[in-house]
Protein backbone atom coordinates (compact mmCIF):
# COMPACT_ATOMS: atom_id res chain seq x y z
CA UNK A 1 0.00 0.00 0.00
CA UNK A 2 2.66 2.10 0.73
CA UNK A 3 4.28 1.43 -2.32
CA UNK A 4 1.20 3.00 -4.25
CA UNK A 5 1.02 6.48 -1.79
CA UNK A 6 4.50 6.91 -2.97
CA UNK A 7 4.09 6.15 -6.79
CA UNK A 8 0.69 8.53 -6.35
CA UNK A 9 2.92 11.52 -4.37
CA UNK A 10 5.22 11.78 -6.96
CA UNK A 11 3.30 11.72 -9.91
CA UNK A 12 1.30 14.73 -7.97
CA UNK A 13 4.32 16.49 -7.24
CA UNK A 14 6.10 16.31 -10.33
CA UNK A 15 2.73 17.89 -11.96
CA UNK A 16 2.42 14.46 -13.76
CA UNK A 17 -0.62 14.06 -13.16
CA UNK A 18 -3.61 16.45 -11.58
CA UNK A 19 -5.23 14.54 -9.43
CA UNK A 20 -5.55 10.55 -7.97
CA UNK A 21 -8.38 8.20 -8.20
CA UNK A 22 -8.30 5.88 -5.19
CA UNK A 23 -9.88 4.43 -2.62
CA UNK A 24 -10.35 6.37 0.91
CA UNK A 25 -11.06 4.95 4.06
CA UNK A 26 -13.98 4.88 5.47
CA UNK A 27 -15.43 4.90 8.97
CA UNK A 28 -14.89 0.91 9.25
CA UNK A 29 -11.92 -1.22 8.22
CA UNK A 30 -14.34 -2.67 5.52
CA UNK A 31 -16.11 0.40 4.27
CA UNK A 32 -13.52 2.00 1.61
CA UNK A 33 -15.10 4.19 -0.68
CA UNK A 34 -13.78 5.77 -4.49
CA UNK A 35 -12.18 8.93 -3.71
CA UNK A 36 -9.77 11.61 -5.64
CA UNK A 37 -6.89 12.70 -4.09
CA UNK A 38 -5.93 16.45 -5.19
CA UNK A 39 -2.80 17.27 -2.89
CA UNK A 40 -0.18 14.60 -1.50
CA UNK A 41 -1.43 15.79 2.20
CA UNK A 42 -4.91 14.54 1.27
CA UNK A 43 -2.97 10.87 0.26
CA UNK A 44 -2.58 10.38 4.37
CA UNK A 45 -6.34 8.79 3.87
CA UNK A 46 -5.56 6.46 0.90
CA UNK A 47 -6.42 3.22 1.58
CA UNK A 48 -5.51 -0.15 -0.18
CA UNK A 49 -6.93 -3.47 1.03
CA UNK A 50 -9.18 -6.29 0.80
CA UNK A 51 -12.64 -4.71 0.61
CA UNK A 52 -11.27 -2.01 -2.21
CA UNK A 53 -13.69 -3.94 -4.44
CA UNK A 54 -15.21 -0.48 -6.07
CA UNK A 55 -14.13 -0.69 -9.16
CA UNK A 56 -12.84 2.85 -10.64
CA UNK A 57 -12.80 2.30 -14.30
CA UNK A 58 -16.28 4.05 -14.71
CA UNK A 59 -15.00 7.28 -12.88
CA UNK A 60 -12.51 7.93 -14.87
CA UNK A 61 -15.68 9.11 -17.64
CA UNK A 62 -15.94 11.99 -15.69
CA UNK A 63 -12.31 12.29 -14.93
CA UNK A 64 -11.72 12.84 -18.43
CA UNK A 65 -13.95 15.96 -18.27
CA UNK A 66 -11.63 17.62 -16.10
CA UNK A 67 -7.58 19.41 -17.06
CA UNK A 68 -4.51 17.21 -16.62
CA UNK A 69 -4.16 13.83 -16.51
CA UNK A 70 -5.43 11.38 -13.65
CA UNK A 71 -4.08 8.60 -12.25
CA UNK A 72 -5.84 5.57 -11.45
CA UNK A 73 -5.44 2.20 -9.36
CA UNK A 74 -7.44 -0.80 -11.53
CA UNK A 75 -7.18 -4.05 -10.80
CA UNK A 76 -7.07 -6.61 -12.98
CA UNK A 77 -10.63 -7.01 -13.56
CA UNK A 78 -11.16 -3.32 -13.76
CA UNK A 79 -9.23 -3.09 -16.62
CA UNK A 80 -10.99 -4.98 -18.40
CA UNK A 81 -14.11 -2.22 -17.73
CA UNK A 82 -11.80 0.79 -18.67
CA UNK A 83 -10.37 -1.40 -21.95
CA UNK A 84 -13.99 -1.62 -22.24
CA UNK A 85 -15.26 2.46 -21.94
CA UNK A 86 -12.03 3.10 -24.53
CA UNK A 87 -13.42 0.79 -27.23
CA UNK A 88 -16.95 2.97 -27.02
CA UNK A 89 -14.48 6.23 -26.77
CA UNK A 90 -16.47 7.04 -23.16
CA UNK A 91 -12.73 7.49 -21.78
CA UNK A 92 -9.33 9.18 -23.01
CA UNK A 93 -6.39 7.19 -22.58
CA UNK A 94 -4.32 10.24 -22.91
CA UNK A 95 -5.96 11.61 -20.01
CA UNK A 96 -5.13 8.56 -17.83
CA UNK A 97 -1.89 7.05 -16.31
CA UNK A 98 -3.37 3.53 -15.34
CA UNK A 99 -1.64 1.80 -12.52
CA UNK A 100 -2.19 -2.10 -12.49
CA UNK A 101 -2.33 -3.00 -8.18
CA UNK A 102 -1.86 -6.47 -7.32
CA UNK A 103 -4.92 -8.69 -6.31
CA UNK A 104 -5.40 -11.04 -3.98
CA UNK A 105 -9.99 -11.63 -4.15
CA UNK A 106 -11.65 -8.71 -2.70
CA UNK A 107 -14.15 -8.67 0.12
CA UNK A 108 -17.56 -8.75 0.67
CA UNK A 109 -18.39 -7.77 4.64
CA UNK A 110 -22.07 -9.23 4.09
CA UNK A 111 -20.48 -12.53 3.85
CA UNK A 112 -19.10 -11.98 7.39
CA UNK A 113 -21.74 -13.69 9.45
CA UNK A 114 -20.97 -12.34 12.74
CA UNK A 115 -23.22 -9.52 14.28
CA UNK A 116 -21.86 -6.22 16.17
CA UNK A 117 -18.47 -6.24 14.11
CA UNK A 118 -15.79 -3.51 15.04
CA UNK A 119 -12.96 -3.95 13.22
CA UNK A 120 -11.38 -6.49 10.59
CA UNK A 121 -8.20 -7.21 10.61
CA UNK A 122 -6.00 -9.38 8.11
CA UNK A 123 -7.16 -7.95 4.98
CA UNK A 124 -4.01 -5.63 4.51
CA UNK A 125 -2.79 -5.88 1.20
CA UNK A 126 -0.08 -6.94 0.08
CA UNK A 127 0.11 -9.38 3.15
CA UNK A 128 -3.49 -10.79 3.38
CA UNK A 129 -3.78 -13.54 6.10
CA UNK A 130 -4.90 -16.51 5.64
CA UNK A 131 -7.45 -15.62 7.73
CA UNK A 132 -9.51 -12.83 8.78
CA UNK A 133 -9.58 -11.81 12.26
CA UNK A 134 -13.14 -10.00 13.23
CA UNK A 135 -13.32 -8.38 16.39
CA UNK A 136 -16.87 -8.02 17.55
CA UNK A 137 -19.14 -6.44 20.29
CA UNK A 138 -20.00 -10.00 21.83
CA UNK A 139 -16.18 -11.25 21.28
CA UNK A 140 -13.23 -12.51 18.88
CA UNK A 141 -14.13 -14.21 16.20
CA UNK A 142 -11.99 -15.71 12.82
CA UNK A 143 -13.29 -16.46 9.22
CA UNK A 144 -10.84 -18.39 6.32
CA UNK A 145 -9.81 -15.15 3.69
CA UNK A 146 -11.58 -17.40 0.76
CA UNK A 147 -15.14 -17.44 2.76
CA UNK A 148 -15.77 -13.79 2.93
CA UNK A 149 -14.56 -13.35 -0.94
CA UNK A 150 -17.29 -11.30 -3.21
CA UNK A 151 -18.30 -14.34 -5.49
CA UNK A 152 -17.07 -12.79 -8.19
CA UNK A 153 -13.44 -13.78 -7.37
CA UNK A 154 -14.53 -17.04 -6.67
CA UNK A 155 -14.98 -17.39 -10.54
CA UNK A 156 -11.82 -14.35 -11.17
CA UNK A 157 -11.04 -13.24 -15.22
CA UNK A 158 -7.31 -13.70 -14.21
CA UNK A 159 -4.08 -11.85 -12.85
CA UNK A 160 -3.36 -10.10 -16.19
CA UNK A 161 -4.06 -6.61 -16.61
CA UNK A 162 -5.43 -5.76 -20.02
CA UNK A 163 -4.44 -1.89 -20.04
CA UNK A 164 -1.97 -0.20 -17.95
CA UNK A 165 1.12 2.49 -17.74
CA UNK A 166 2.85 0.49 -14.77
CA UNK A 167 2.23 -2.45 -12.29
CA UNK A 168 2.69 -2.72 -8.72
CA UNK A 169 2.30 -5.47 -6.63
CA UNK A 170 1.41 -9.32 -7.37
CA UNK A 171 -1.79 -10.79 -8.01
CA UNK A 172 -2.89 -14.32 -6.17
CA UNK A 173 -5.22 -16.68 -8.25
CA UNK A 174 -8.69 -17.38 -6.32
CA UNK A 175 -10.71 -19.12 -9.04
CA UNK A 176 -12.08 -22.02 -7.34
CA UNK A 177 -15.52 -22.00 -8.72
CA UNK A 178 -17.17 -22.82 -12.45
CA UNK A 179 -18.58 -19.39 -13.90
CA UNK A 180 -21.70 -20.76 -14.74
CA UNK A 181 -22.38 -23.25 -12.36
CA UNK A 182 -25.32 -21.13 -11.39
CA UNK A 183 -26.63 -20.65 -14.50
CA UNK A 184 -26.89 -24.35 -15.43
CA UNK A 185 -28.55 -24.90 -12.09
CA UNK A 186 -31.22 -22.90 -13.09
CA UNK A 187 -31.69 -23.38 -16.67
CA UNK A 188 -32.33 -27.41 -15.68
CA UNK A 189 -35.24 -25.86 -13.57
CA UNK A 190 -38.79 -26.15 -14.83
CA UNK A 191 -40.33 -22.79 -16.20
CA UNK A 192 -42.11 -22.91 -12.46
CA UNK A 193 -39.37 -23.17 -10.46
CA UNK A 194 -37.24 -20.76 -12.44
CA UNK A 195 -40.03 -18.37 -12.11
CA UNK A 196 -40.67 -18.86 -9.02
CA UNK A 197 -36.72 -18.28 -8.43
CA UNK A 198 -36.73 -15.08 -9.54
CA UNK A 199 -39.71 -13.70 -8.45
CA UNK A 200 -38.68 -14.34 -4.65
CA UNK A 201 -35.00 -12.42 -5.70
CA UNK A 202 -36.59 -9.77 -7.81
CA UNK A 203 -39.26 -8.99 -5.63
CA UNK A 204 -36.56 -7.48 -3.22
CA UNK A 205 -35.63 -4.74 -5.62
CA UNK A 206 -36.31 -1.77 -3.95
CA UNK A 207 -35.29 0.34 -7.44
CA UNK A 208 -32.45 2.22 -5.78
CA UNK A 209 -30.48 2.04 -9.18
CA UNK A 210 -27.27 1.20 -7.44
CA UNK A 211 -26.63 -1.62 -10.03
CA UNK A 212 -26.95 1.09 -12.81
CA UNK A 213 -25.05 3.66 -11.25
CA UNK A 214 -22.23 1.46 -10.34
CA UNK A 215 -22.05 -0.37 -13.50
CA UNK A 216 -19.12 0.60 -16.64
CA UNK A 217 -21.17 -0.62 -19.41
CA UNK A 218 -24.19 1.69 -18.37
CA UNK A 219 -22.09 4.86 -19.12
CA UNK A 220 -25.19 6.39 -21.81
CA UNK A 221 -25.30 10.02 -21.13
CA UNK A 222 -29.52 9.55 -21.09
CA UNK A 223 -30.50 6.77 -19.87
CA UNK A 224 -34.01 5.00 -20.25
CA UNK A 225 -34.79 4.91 -16.46
CA UNK A 226 -34.24 8.28 -15.85
CA UNK A 227 -37.52 10.61 -15.27
CA UNK A 228 -37.99 13.78 -17.45
CA UNK A 229 -40.68 14.82 -14.33
CA UNK A 230 -39.39 17.72 -12.00
CA UNK A 231 -37.38 17.08 -8.56
CA UNK A 232 -38.81 14.73 -6.00
CA UNK A 233 -41.84 13.57 -8.99
CA UNK A 234 -38.43 12.17 -10.67
CA UNK A 235 -38.57 9.41 -7.73
CA UNK A 236 -41.65 8.00 -8.60
CA UNK A 237 -42.25 5.11 -10.40
CA UNK A 238 -43.56 6.79 -13.47
CA UNK A 239 -44.17 3.83 -15.59
CA UNK A 240 -45.26 0.23 -14.16
CA UNK A 241 -43.41 -0.78 -17.39
CA UNK A 242 -40.14 0.36 -16.08
CA UNK A 243 -40.78 -0.93 -12.78
CA UNK A 244 -41.45 -4.85 -14.03
CA UNK A 245 -39.18 -4.89 -16.52
CA UNK A 246 -35.88 -2.72 -15.19
CA UNK A 247 -33.49 -5.57 -14.65
CA UNK A 248 -34.31 -7.51 -18.26
CA UNK A 249 -33.41 -4.32 -20.07
CA UNK A 250 -30.87 -3.56 -18.14
CA UNK A 251 -29.96 -6.93 -18.64
CA UNK A 252 -30.01 -6.91 -22.32
CA UNK A 253 -28.77 -3.66 -22.76
CA UNK A 254 -25.23 -4.97 -21.19
CA UNK A 255 -25.59 -7.84 -23.61
CA UNK A 256 -22.31 -8.24 -24.88
CA UNK A 257 -20.65 -5.40 -23.41
CA UNK A 258 -20.36 -6.78 -19.73
CA UNK A 259 -17.39 -7.58 -18.90
CA UNK A 260 -18.79 -9.61 -15.88
CA UNK A 261 -17.08 -7.46 -13.08
CA UNK A 262 -19.44 -8.16 -10.62
CA UNK A 263 -20.06 -4.81 -9.25
CA UNK A 264 -24.06 -4.98 -9.96
CA UNK A 265 -24.10 -7.77 -7.45
CA UNK A 266 -21.33 -6.20 -4.92
CA UNK A 267 -23.62 -2.61 -4.36
CA UNK A 268 -27.32 -4.48 -4.31
CA UNK A 269 -28.54 -3.46 -0.86
CA UNK A 270 -31.22 -6.19 -1.23
CA UNK A 271 -28.28 -8.97 -2.10
CA UNK A 272 -30.03 -10.02 -5.07
CA UNK A 273 -27.18 -11.96 -7.20
CA UNK A 274 -27.70 -9.57 -10.17
CA UNK A 275 -24.99 -10.78 -11.91
CA UNK A 276 -26.68 -13.94 -13.13
CA UNK A 277 -28.80 -12.15 -15.78
CA UNK A 278 -25.48 -11.02 -17.26
CA UNK A 279 -23.90 -14.33 -16.88
CA UNK A 280 -26.90 -16.13 -18.87
CA UNK A 281 -26.17 -13.23 -21.74
CA UNK A 282 -22.75 -14.27 -21.73
CA UNK A 283 -22.73 -18.10 -21.64
CA UNK A 284 -25.34 -17.72 -24.28
CA UNK A 285 -23.16 -15.64 -26.75
CA UNK A 286 -19.70 -18.11 -26.16
CA UNK A 287 -22.19 -20.96 -26.95
CA UNK A 288 -23.48 -19.35 -30.28
CA UNK A 289 -21.69 -16.95 -31.42
CA UNK A 290 -18.25 -17.70 -29.95
CA UNK A 291 -16.08 -17.59 -26.96
CA UNK A 292 -15.85 -13.47 -26.25
CA UNK A 293 -14.94 -11.61 -23.16
CA UNK A 294 -15.75 -8.05 -23.51
CA UNK A 295 -12.87 -5.44 -22.84
CA UNK A 296 -10.10 -8.17 -23.18
CA UNK A 297 -9.55 -6.31 -26.34
CA UNK A 298 -9.67 -2.88 -28.90
CA UNK A 299 -10.60 -4.63 -32.00
CA UNK A 300 -12.96 -7.51 -32.23
CA UNK A 301 -16.40 -6.81 -32.93
CA UNK A 302 -19.08 -7.14 -30.35
CA UNK A 303 -21.46 -9.95 -30.90
CA UNK A 304 -24.69 -8.05 -31.16
CA UNK A 305 -23.09 -5.65 -33.59
CA UNK A 306 -21.81 -8.42 -35.71
CA UNK A 307 -23.78 -11.74 -37.37
CA UNK A 308 -22.80 -14.39 -39.42
CA UNK A 309 -25.13 -16.31 -42.35
CA UNK A 310 -24.93 -19.28 -40.24
CA UNK A 311 -26.26 -17.83 -37.07
CA UNK A 312 -28.63 -20.13 -34.90
CA UNK A 313 -32.52 -19.21 -35.11
CA UNK A 314 -34.28 -17.80 -32.26
CA UNK A 315 -36.10 -20.47 -30.34
CA UNK A 316 -34.64 -23.51 -31.91
CA UNK A 317 -34.72 -26.27 -29.34
CA UNK A 318 -37.40 -25.08 -27.60
CA UNK A 319 -40.61 -27.38 -27.12
CA UNK B 1 -57.91 -13.14 -15.15
CA UNK B 2 -60.10 -16.45 -15.11
CA UNK B 3 -59.25 -18.70 -17.98
CA UNK B 4 -63.23 -18.73 -19.43
CA UNK B 5 -64.71 -20.33 -22.56
CA UNK B 6 -64.36 -18.00 -24.66
CA UNK B 7 -61.63 -16.16 -23.82
CA UNK B 8 -59.15 -15.15 -26.81
CA UNK B 9 -55.43 -14.23 -26.79
CA UNK B 10 -54.47 -11.29 -28.00
CA UNK B 11 -50.92 -11.39 -30.05
CA UNK B 12 -49.23 -8.56 -31.07
CA UNK B 13 -47.27 -9.39 -34.69
CA UNK B 14 -44.88 -7.02 -35.60
CA UNK B 15 -43.96 -7.44 -39.87
CA UNK B 16 -41.79 -5.84 -42.03
CA UNK B 17 -43.01 -3.81 -44.18
CA UNK B 18 -41.15 -5.42 -46.90
CA UNK B 19 -42.04 -9.15 -46.92
CA UNK B 20 -44.15 -10.55 -43.59
CA UNK B 21 -46.06 -7.23 -44.17
CA UNK B 22 -47.03 -7.84 -48.12
CA UNK B 23 -47.02 -11.97 -46.89
CA UNK B 24 -49.99 -10.74 -44.61
CA UNK B 25 -51.40 -8.77 -47.13
CA UNK B 26 -51.47 -11.78 -50.28
CA UNK B 27 -53.23 -14.12 -47.04
CA UNK B 28 -55.70 -11.78 -46.87
CA UNK B 29 -56.17 -11.16 -50.59
CA UNK B 30 -56.11 -15.20 -51.31
CA UNK B 31 -59.01 -15.17 -48.63
CA UNK B 32 -56.86 -17.60 -46.02
CA UNK B 33 -58.26 -17.05 -42.51
CA UNK B 34 -55.85 -16.56 -39.62
CA UNK B 35 -57.58 -15.50 -36.26
CA UNK B 36 -58.50 -11.90 -35.64
CA UNK B 37 -56.78 -11.98 -32.17
CA UNK B 38 -53.89 -11.12 -34.71
CA UNK B 39 -52.54 -7.47 -34.25
CA UNK B 40 -50.32 -6.82 -36.79
CA UNK B 41 -47.42 -3.77 -36.45
CA UNK B 42 -45.73 -2.76 -39.31
CA UNK B 43 -42.26 -2.20 -38.85
CA UNK B 44 -39.64 -1.12 -41.36
CA UNK B 45 -37.29 -4.01 -41.04
CA UNK B 46 -37.72 -6.85 -38.21
CA UNK B 47 -34.33 -4.67 -36.99
CA UNK B 48 -36.63 -2.34 -36.15
CA UNK B 49 -37.77 -4.34 -33.18
CA UNK B 50 -36.28 -3.15 -30.06
CA UNK B 51 -36.21 -5.99 -27.51
CA UNK B 52 -38.43 -3.65 -25.24
CA UNK B 53 -40.59 -3.59 -28.29
CA UNK B 54 -41.03 -7.22 -27.60
CA UNK B 55 -41.22 -6.46 -23.37
CA UNK B 56 -43.84 -3.35 -23.97
CA UNK B 57 -46.37 -5.56 -25.84
CA UNK B 58 -46.61 -7.87 -22.81
CA UNK B 59 -46.72 -5.38 -20.73
CA UNK B 60 -49.28 -3.71 -22.30
CA UNK B 61 -51.32 -6.96 -21.72
CA UNK B 62 -50.42 -9.23 -25.11
CA UNK B 63 -50.67 -13.00 -24.15
CA UNK B 64 -48.25 -14.13 -26.92
CA UNK B 65 -45.80 -11.88 -29.42
CA UNK B 66 -44.40 -12.98 -32.92
CA UNK B 67 -42.23 -11.31 -35.14
CA UNK B 68 -42.08 -11.70 -38.94
CA UNK B 69 -39.00 -10.69 -41.25
CA UNK B 70 -37.62 -11.48 -44.34
CA UNK B 71 -35.86 -14.97 -44.98
CA UNK B 72 -32.33 -14.52 -43.91
CA UNK B 73 -30.64 -12.96 -47.04
CA UNK B 74 -33.41 -11.30 -48.39
CA UNK B 75 -33.72 -8.14 -46.01
CA UNK B 76 -34.70 -5.60 -48.31
CA UNK B 77 -31.75 -3.31 -46.19
CA UNK B 78 -29.45 -6.33 -47.14
CA UNK B 79 -28.51 -7.34 -43.74
CA UNK B 80 -31.07 -5.95 -41.01
CA UNK B 81 -32.87 -9.48 -40.49
CA UNK B 82 -29.44 -10.62 -39.24
CA UNK B 83 -29.03 -8.66 -36.44
CA UNK B 84 -32.80 -9.13 -35.44
CA UNK B 85 -32.20 -12.62 -35.49
CA UNK B 86 -29.35 -12.48 -32.66
CA UNK B 87 -30.96 -10.31 -30.51
CA UNK B 88 -33.96 -12.17 -30.37
CA UNK B 89 -32.17 -15.75 -30.11
CA UNK B 90 -30.94 -13.67 -26.98
CA UNK B 91 -33.72 -12.21 -25.79
CA UNK B 92 -35.84 -15.39 -25.96
CA UNK B 93 -33.03 -17.26 -24.60
CA UNK B 94 -33.37 -14.65 -21.41
CA UNK B 95 -37.40 -15.08 -21.00
CA UNK B 96 -37.25 -19.09 -20.99
CA UNK B 97 -34.43 -18.33 -18.07
CA UNK B 98 -36.83 -16.13 -16.49
CA UNK B 99 -39.46 -18.72 -16.57
CA UNK B 100 -41.98 -16.66 -18.74
CA UNK B 101 -43.50 -19.80 -21.19
CA UNK B 102 -41.71 -20.40 -24.23
CA UNK B 103 -44.11 -20.63 -27.00
CA UNK B 104 -45.45 -16.91 -26.08
CA UNK B 105 -42.34 -15.75 -28.23
CA UNK B 106 -41.67 -16.89 -31.72
CA UNK B 107 -39.70 -15.51 -34.64
CA UNK B 108 -40.92 -16.35 -38.46
CA UNK B 109 -39.43 -15.20 -41.99
CA UNK B 110 -42.55 -14.89 -44.03
CA UNK B 111 -41.50 -13.68 -47.73
CA UNK B 112 -44.00 -11.61 -49.69
CA UNK B 113 -45.12 -14.88 -51.81
CA UNK B 114 -45.78 -16.70 -48.62
CA UNK B 115 -49.97 -15.52 -47.75
CA UNK B 116 -50.37 -19.77 -47.24
CA UNK B 117 -47.19 -19.51 -44.51
CA UNK B 118 -48.23 -16.59 -42.95
CA UNK B 119 -52.06 -17.95 -42.19
CA UNK B 120 -51.00 -21.26 -41.14
CA UNK B 121 -48.10 -19.49 -38.81
CA UNK B 122 -50.51 -17.30 -37.21
CA UNK B 123 -52.98 -20.14 -36.65
CA UNK B 124 -50.21 -22.61 -35.02
CA UNK B 125 -48.91 -19.24 -33.01
CA UNK B 126 -52.51 -18.66 -31.87
CA UNK B 127 -53.45 -22.47 -31.00
CA UNK B 128 -50.60 -22.80 -28.66
CA UNK B 129 -51.03 -19.42 -27.02
CA UNK B 130 -54.54 -20.12 -26.36
CA UNK B 131 -53.39 -23.13 -24.89
CA UNK B 132 -51.35 -21.30 -22.40
CA UNK B 133 -53.81 -18.77 -21.58
CA UNK B 134 -53.28 -15.49 -20.27
CA UNK B 135 -49.54 -14.12 -19.47
CA UNK B 136 -49.70 -13.41 -16.61
CA UNK B 137 -45.62 -14.01 -15.53
CA UNK B 138 -43.72 -11.53 -17.08
CA UNK B 139 -46.40 -8.50 -15.20
CA UNK B 140 -45.63 -10.62 -12.02
CA UNK B 141 -41.66 -11.07 -12.24
CA UNK B 142 -41.73 -8.47 -9.45
CA UNK B 143 -44.67 -9.34 -7.25
CA UNK B 144 -45.92 -6.04 -8.64
CA UNK B 145 -49.61 -6.67 -10.23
Amino acid sequence: MQELINKAKTLLESGEVARVLGWKKGEYEYDPEPAFFETSESLKDFVYNGFCGANLSKYMIEAGKKEGKTLVFLKPCDSYSYNQLLREHRVDREKAYIVGVGCKGKLAVSKIPFEGILNISGAEYPDAAETLTVETLYGTETIAYKDAMLERCHVCKGKEHVVYDELIGESADTVDADRFAEVERIEAMSPEEKFAFFQSELSKCIRCNACRNVCPACSCRKCVFDSTAFDSEQKANTTSFEEKMFHIIRAFHVAGRCTDCGECSRVCPQGIPLHLFNRKFIKDINALYGEYQAGSDLESKAPLTNFTTEDAEPGVGRG
Amino acid sequence: MPVTENWKPKIVAFCCNWCSYAGADLAGSSRLAYPADVKIIKVPCSCRVNPMFILRAFEKGADGVILCGCHPGDCHYSTGNYYARRRMTLLFSMLDYLGVEEGRTRVEWVSAAEGVKFSETMNSFVEKVRALGPNVRLGDLRCKN
